[in-house]
């Protein structure tokens, strides 16, 4: 595939090329999309397309307005700053019990392994407009509905799955003879665990609870339904703002969240790196 | 030591069991470990699930708000189409006084609304019908007789009493509910809030006769042996507030939604109705459910093989690649990944608009003029599309990872024999993808048949899906025994492509972000 042999035929030549570009067309589609709100972010006016004199280039057609309206407007900043408070708490809560968890299930004799890993699988697997609805009821029951702590404990438990797989795969590549020889040096559990069994799974942990971080930091359905309007998170705001066709201050808020997503990107790629080192596979 | 004996361990306990124990404390740490992530998800996230299940069967609103109609239809027939005796109408009037106090007929009225229209129109007006009713006669009568009746102190004195309790039943209930009412809303009982109806029921109990000492309820059976109060007719009554009340089906759907767990919810799920007379159809204008099922499993299913389409070559292409520009490649694939679902459908919004940047650019080359503009949002295309895009890297992940299993060689030694490009690919590379395909697939309809935020954004109202129909009927039309049955169902459809997703991939397998 990579390079064409001298033998080949016309048709082959064509198709060879004709691939890339299909390919190429698809690659288009699925960054295109991001990429265009971007600039469209900047616009001086209030239309969700380019102006003239975006297309002239003309500095006229740009501004910064849009920005200005994000960090001026009280809604935007009310939603920002909840956003920032119930996704760290979701994130530790998820990372803490679901590290314990995963190490649980490496065990080599654990009993119900499968149902207990299905169990802990489902909140990612079920629908979230299920969750959702499950949520609300049974959180107005017990009076966690509309509450800070209701939506929390709701995102911690969409986070988990995301915790036990990427975990449970770091310690696939663990070797327990470490542990063991820990152990024949004089550690106790707990040191062992935390200088010689931390260190070495830490990157699944910190990618896990990236993954954790981005479930609640993204995520809406089930804070539409779980939480009210004091716990309005920024995609509530913008999923409002987008079905009432309000504003173009959305693009900006879609454009510093690419940002983010591009940040969170290139944190798991430096960590996976790090992770085959440590594990001794060389990157290929 | 015995040459025959069991192996022994240094501590002398046989080593079989000392072996078996030291499994046991195994499993038992590995269980400590996971429990408090159980306990944690069993609370936070499967009871709500259970409690979603119950609540599509649930059905106790009937029974609890007006107990003691349920009771006497109990004994009714409902085939022979005559009204229910006098007493069934007797009961309603203490249960809607009494609903009508706590302020919960009208809920009644909307959960029987589901079922037969003008019903939720019925409670409400007779809600407030029955505080109009005669049964004033009955408070003017027992009150002349002693003033003290007029005070919730003498009533609470009179059923203090087990006996008279006994004897007095309906009151008694009524009295009790009342005061359980009053109780919870923390407020006292004044003169006022003692209503005809409670004076209606002591004639119910009292006219008779009946076994009691206390000697203000004897003196009013007395009374009533000398001359009998003037009875109220309350069918004609409620005739007066409601011709409904004189026709037997509104009785019969009270009587078949009587129960406290009913299957209606599923029925009304599957355009089909209970009725007294069994399970029908619902009217043709009613008829949505099926449609939409039908629409979404169609745009799941649409929206993976476009998924297929675009993914395969994309995924060949990374596998056959040099590592070194794979990666570069996959970032292309991944930073979609990473992105804000609603960034991606908010740039599908703005491209698809009949003002957007696509149809902008479409008349701009002249492909079609400024009034030709395509509609290509708030229907199924627009859905297909932004959901395409949204979910293309959970269908080219799994292809990439399986592929990269598959040797170039395969294709090279097919070649050599003698195969044309197609029929390798065909016949040797194409198979070996398969079990790529299918977790990609799974993966991806999973996702697919359960979106909410893109169909609702970007759906109109022919794009959307059965889910935007469950949050519908949660805040909006407030029927949640509805909205749990349809989630039941999809949650059943999910959970069996699940179940077919670990036979194939195994959930342990599950990779995220390549």
């Amino acid at each position: 595939m990579s390079a064409l042999p001298p033998y080949a035929t016309t048709g082959q030549r064509i198709w060879h090329y004709a691939f890339r570009v299909i390919c190429g067309l698809i690659f288009f589609f699925l960054i295109a999309p991001i990429l265009i709100i971007i600039p469209l972010s900047f616009n001086a006016e209030d239309f969700f397309t380019f102006t003239p004199e975006m297309l002239a280039l003309s500095p006229e057609g740009f501004s910064l307005k849009h920005y200005r309206d994000f960090f001026s407007s009280n809604d935007w900043q009310q939603a920002l700053w909840n956003s920032v408070t119930i996704a760290p708490m979701a994130t530790l809560l998820s990372v803490g019990f679901g590290t314990l968890a995963a190490i649980g299930l490496s065990q080599p004799h654990v009993p119900f392994r499968r149902a207990i890993m299905a169990i802990l699988i489902s909140p990612m697997i079920v629908p979230l407009i299920i969750s959702a609805a499950g949520m609300f009821f049974f959180y107005s029951r017990i009076g966690l509905q509309g509450t800070y702590w209701g939506v929390v404990l709701a995102h911690a438990a969409l986070g988990i799955p995301f915790v036990i797989i990427t975990v449970t795969a770091t310690l696939v590549g663990f070797d327990r003879s470490l542990t063991r020889a820990a152990a024949n040096l004089g550690a106790d559990p707990v040191t062992t665990f935390f200088r010689v069994q931390m260190p070495l799974i830490l990157p699944g942990v910190i990618s896990g609870g990236l993954f954790a971080f981005i479930t609640s930091f993204d995520e809406v359905v089930v804070v539409l339904f779980v939480g009210s309007a004091g716990q309005k998170t920024l995609p509530w705001q913008m999923f409002t703002g987008l079905r009432e066709q309000i504003s173009p201050t959305i693009l900006a808020v879609a454009t510093i969240l690419v940002a983010l997503s591009i940040v969170l990107l290139a944190t798991l790629e430096v960590l996976r790196r790090r992770g085959e080192r440590l594990r001794g596979l060389s990157p290929a | 030591m015995n040459e025959t004996g069991p192996v022994l361990s240094a501590d002398g306990t046989p080593l079989k069991r000392s072996l078996a124990r030291a499994l046991r404390r195994e499993k038992f740490r590995a269980f400590l470990l996971v429990s408090p992530l159980l306990i944690f998800i069993l609370v936070t996230f499967i009871a709500p699930i259970a409690d979603m299940l119950f609540r599509s069967v649930e059905n106790n609103i009937v029974q609890d708000t007006i107990p003691r109609t349920v009771h006497v239809l109990r004994g009714w027939d409902p085939d022979a189409n005559d009204l229910p005796p006098e007493e069934a109408f007797q009961a309603l009037y203490l249960d809607i006084s009494l609903a009508a106090e706590m302020k919960r007929h009208t809920r009644l009225g909307s959960r029987l609304n589901y079922e037969k229209s003008g019903m939720a129109s019925l409670f409400r007006k007779s809600g407030r019908g029955v505080g109009k009713f005669d049964a004033d006669i009955y408070t003017d009568a027992i009150e002349d007789m002693d003033p003290a009746w007029s005070d919730p102190a003498t009533w609470a004195e009179v059923f203090d009493d087990a006996d008279t309790r006994a004897a007095l039943p309906v009151t008694a209930g009524a009295w009790a509910a009342l005061n359980d009412h009053f109780a919870s809303q923390g407020k006292e009982l004044k003169k006022r809030d003692l209503e005809d109806y409670l004076f209606a029921a002591l004639h119910l109990d009292t006219r008779d006769g009946a076994p009691v000492d206390d000697p203000g309820v004897k003196a009013i059976v007395a009374a009533q042996a000398a001359t009998p109060f003037e009875p109220l007719d309350y069918q004609a009554a409620f005739a007066d507030i409601d011709e409904d009340w004189v026709d037997p089906d509104v009785w019969k759907t009270i009587q078949t939604y009587a129960a406290s767990y009913t299957p209606g919810y599923f029925l009304n799920s599957a355009d089909l109705q209970l009725t007294p007379a069994g399970i029908e159809a619902r009217p043709e204008n009613e008829r949505i459910y099926i449609t939409l099922f039908q629409r979404t499993l169609f745009m799941s299913l649409m929206i993976t093989l476009s998924c297929i389409l675009l993914g395969y070559p994309v995924a060949w292409l990374l596998a056959n690649l040099p590592a070194r520009s794979a990666n570069v490649l996959l970032i292309f694939v991944l930073l979609p990944f990473w992105t804000s679902l609603l960034v991606r459908t908010s740039a599908w919004k703005v491209l698809l608009q009949q003002q957007g940047v696509i149809n902008d650019i479409l008349v701009w080359i002249g492909l079609i003029d400024n009034a030709g503009r395509l509609v290509m949002i708030n229907n199924q295309t627009g859905t297909i599309i932004a959901m395409t895009h949204i979910l293309l890297p959970f269908m080219i992940l799994p292809l990439y990872s399986v592929m990269k299993t598959i040797p170039p060689s395969f294709l090279r030694a097919a070649k050599s024999l003698g195969a044309t490009n197609w029929t390798a690919f065909w016949r040797v590379y194409f198979p070996q993808s398969v079990p790529g395909i299918g977790a990609g697939s799974i993966l991806v309809f999973i996702l697919a048949i359960g979106y909410y935020i893109t169909p609702e954004l970007v759906g109109g109202t022919q794009g959307v899906f059965i889910s935007n129909r469950i949050a519908f009927h949660i805040s909006s039309s407030l029927n949640w025994g509805l909205a749990a049955a349809l989630g039941t169902i999809l949650l059943a459809a999910v959970l069996i492509l699940y179940w077919a997703y670990d036979r194939i991939v195994g959930i342990d397998n599950v990779k995220l972000g390549g």
